[in-house]
């Protein structure tokens, strides 16, 4: 996430003592060092790894620039579906897996959350219960629901052994259908947390607005749809955000889940960048995809922002 | 705690006097980065720390976890562009050709000449070892891909004996199945797939066949009917194996073998690893074969040690570690606990199983007959862009049935071939 820094107009009175002065710089001065760490290690290599992707590099960054060839490799890779490439699957897999993942997170998260205002008995024992999985490693998550789903040792096996003999769920080593137990893995890893954020936005609901509609005879259903979610479009906002960037960045998870990819088929944009840049040495064509994550996570993140900013100048 | 306190203070009196002296004292400690940090590899590693420390060096280890590598390699890469690397390092094919190509390997030529060592490492291998004729790196062990490895109770069993063809291994495995027993025990992970490719490949085509298409890359052979055949025959082995095979890890394939739930795998020699650590016997407990029709050749990959240029004062310490690594004794006794064969062909055979008996004859005899070759599926053979890239790419895709036909597999093998060049 980006720092904004607010510019601190301070009118400097006639005669202001040393201490004053001081007082008055001092939140710049404490900001500056993390300001200047983020300027160079997130501004700094985004635009290095701009040029890269212009230049021809291999095992090494080289500083020969060669134009967009590297581009025109990912623009042709994108049209190739039979077989799919690599990229033309990590994209394909993105929007499988992040549609999935961050509409069932918002869903689930605020069903949960709703449940739980419900004025319940033992809150306190539920919550971190479904908060608690974010405590976990994505790394930690993805091998556990690879072995809850493995076929052989997990799910499948159980209910076998249950008596229910032609029961079926191999998704976890079909190539095809892997992507969806990345995002089931994801999705029960991540909606605790979505939870925790609607439930943050009900609790700071007016009370009044809510006995308001229970006294003009709005049933609870009305209430909800009508008045309550309406009222957390901001939450909303803020846990769209940091899912689309969380489902973007994953990378130890889908590793995890589907195991080094078999079949090429569980690709995502993460690991192709990570597979070119660092273990097939086309450096550029990995940055090329770098850029262009980064890209699409602007073209989602710029909008929120701008209509974010209009309307607290308004 | 005080007098270790005087005693460090004494040494760093002792050594600002030694650096003030003319004659500046050489460092006495081996910086190493690798990643051999599981039991029996770390046990491997730990006979050429003893080895240094008998000559008075210390060892500094920087490790990275990670089976593979890929950790490690980043974190050396960014060592070496911060101007710091290590004294040596763990290195595999073609980046230890990177590294030199980019000038920051050190030349130990006068050592090697001393040693002789070009007499004694196979001849294939020192592409990796000599840049221009000038060392760089020296090879710790030679593995191969090309063995198969059977649960020899389920073999009693089914009454089987060592194929000798890709048909007679076909029959073996219907045999198996005919048995109840998982026939064949695959890791469904691209690199998994591609190794045991290579083999099906040389078993195919034979190794004029393996090095015109893989060492020469020549497109009229990765075209040819015989790489279709080659693609064919991997096709067959997959109805052999059992239907949870995607994505499984090779250790957990080999205990498969090990726990007699399956009759084979395919895989190269670091498997016998996993059978040392579970005490099973080579010959009594499992059997090592070539894969069939392979008998006779090497498809090699192979652990070196790559040394950079580091400061005058650090090369003392960079000659030792070569000279202790290429010592006879280092590495018998390493590639003993290793499960892999020396890289020297002048090491006897004595304290090795059948299986590493075989396999350092087998690698003699290669050299000698030029069928000593690089796997592609390690990127012995090509560049990682092509071996890791293209070839894992279409034979994992086609071992999946994303890519439906072997004609369009040699299409595809070629294409990605050469968009990765």
């Amino acid at each position: 996430m980006t720092i904004s820094v607010a510019p601190i107009a301070v009118p400097e009175p006639p005669g202001a003592t040393v201490r004053d002065k001081l007082q008055q710089y001092l939140p710049r001065l404490v900001l500056a060092p993390s300001f200047a760490l983020v300027l160079i290690f997130v501004y700094g290599f985004n635009l290095w790894t701009l040029f890269l992707s212009f230049t021809n590099s291999k095992a090494f960054a080289s500083n020969t620039l060669v134009g967009l060839t590297s581009y025109q490799k990912l623009w042709t890779w994108t049209f190739e579906t039979d077989p799919p490439s690599s990229w033309y699957t990590a994209l394909v897999n993105m929007g499988l897996f992040g549609g999935l993942y961050v509409v069932i997170c918002l869903v689930l998260g605020l069903g949960l959350a709703i449940l739980l205002d419900q004025k319940i008995r033992g809150e306190g024992i539920l919550r971190p219960i479904y908060l608690y999985p974010l405590a976990l490693s994505f790394i930690v998550t993805g091998t556990a629901w690879k072995l809850l789903l493995d076929p052989g040792i997990g799910l499948e096996k159980a209910v076998h052994d249950w008596g229910w003999t032609s029961f079926h769920f191999d998704w976890v080593v079909n190539p095809r259908m892997m992507i969806y137990c990345v995002a089931i893995a994801g999705i029960w890893q991540t909606s605790g947390f979505v939870m925790a954020m609607f439930l943050a936005g009900l609790r700071g609901i007016d009370g009044e607005i809510l006995k308001a509609a229970q006294i003009d005879g709005a049933s609870a259903y009305a209430t909800y749809r009508r008045i309550v979610i309406p009222i957390m479009r901001p939450v909303f906002l803020s846990a769209l955000i940091i899912l689309t960037h969380m489902a973007i960045k994953s990378y130890d998870l889908v590793l995890s889940v589907t195991g080094k990819n078999p079949g090429g088929a569980a690709e995502l944009p993460s690991t192709f960048m990570y597979s070119y840049t660092f273990t097939r040495n086309q450096m550029a064509v990995g940055s090329t995809s770098a850029v262009i994550m980064l890209m699409s996570i602007a073209a989602i993140m710029i909008p929120y922002l701008y209509s974010e900013l209009k309307e607290k100048n308004r | 705690m005080l007098r270790r306190l005087m005693l460090s203070a004494a040494g760093a009196a002792a050594l600002l006097t030694a650096s003030v002296s003319a004659h500046a004292a050489d460092v006495k400690e081996v910086q190493m980065l690798h990643w051999w940090t599981s039991g029996g590899e770390a046990a491997a590693l730990n006979v050429v720390k003893q080895a240094l420390s008998k000559e008075g060096y210390a060892w500094k280890d920087v490790p990275i976890a990670g089976g593979g590598g890929e950790g490690a390699m980043t974190a050396l890469k960014a060592m070496v562009a911060a101007g710091n690397p290590p004294t040596a390092s763990q290195i595999l094919g073609y980046f230890a050709v990177d590294y030199a190509e980019a000038g920051k390997l050190a030349d130990v030529s006068s050592l090697a000449q001393k040693e002789g060592w070009a007499k004694v490492i196979p001849t294939a291998l020192q592409k990796f070892t000599t840049t221009n004729g000038k060392w760089d790196a020296v090879p710790i062990n030679i593995h191969s891909v090309n063995w198969i490895w059977l649960n020899k109770a389920l073999m009693d069993k089914i009454g089987g004996t060592e194929p000798k063809t890709f048909d007679e291994f076909l029959a073996l495995l219907d045999k198996a199945k005919a048995a109840g027993v998982i026939p064949l025990a695959l890791g469904g992970q691209p690199w998994q797939e591609a190794t045991m490719f290579d083999s099906v490949v040389m078993s195919t085509g034979g190794p004029e066949f393996y090095k015109k298409a893989f060492i020469d890359l020549d497109e009229s052979a990765l075209k040819s009917d015989t790489m279709k055949k080659s693609f064919d025959n991997l096709a067959k082995l997959r109805a052999y194996t059992d239907p949870n095979y995607a994505g499984r890890n090779w250790d957990l394939a080999t205990a498969m073998v090990i726990k007699g739930d399956a009759l084979v795998q395919v895989m190269g020699d670091w498997a016998k690893g996993e059978f040392k650590a579970a005490n099973k016997e080579a010959g009594k407990d499992f059997l090592c074969f070539r894969f069939p029709g392979t008998d006779g050749t090497v498809i090699y990959n192979t652990d070196m040690f790559a040394f950079f240029q580091v400061p005058a004062d650090r090369q003392a310490a960079q000659l030792a570690l070569a000279v202790a690594t290429m010592s006879p004794a280092v590495q018998s006794a390493f590639n003993i606990v290793k499960g892999s064969v020396p890289a020297r062909m002048d090491v006897p055979d004595t304290g090795f199983d059948m299986c590493g008996k075989k396999g350092i004859a087998d690698v003699k005899a290669a050299n000698a007959k030029g069928t000593f070759v690089g796997s592609m599926a390690q990127n012995y053979a090509q560049p990682p862009a092509i071996g890791t890239g293209a070839y894992h790419d279409v034979v994992t895709k086609f071992f999946h049935g994303e890519i439906k036909s072997s004609d369009s597999a040699v299409t595809e093998l070629v294409k990605a071939i050469n968009a990765a060049k």
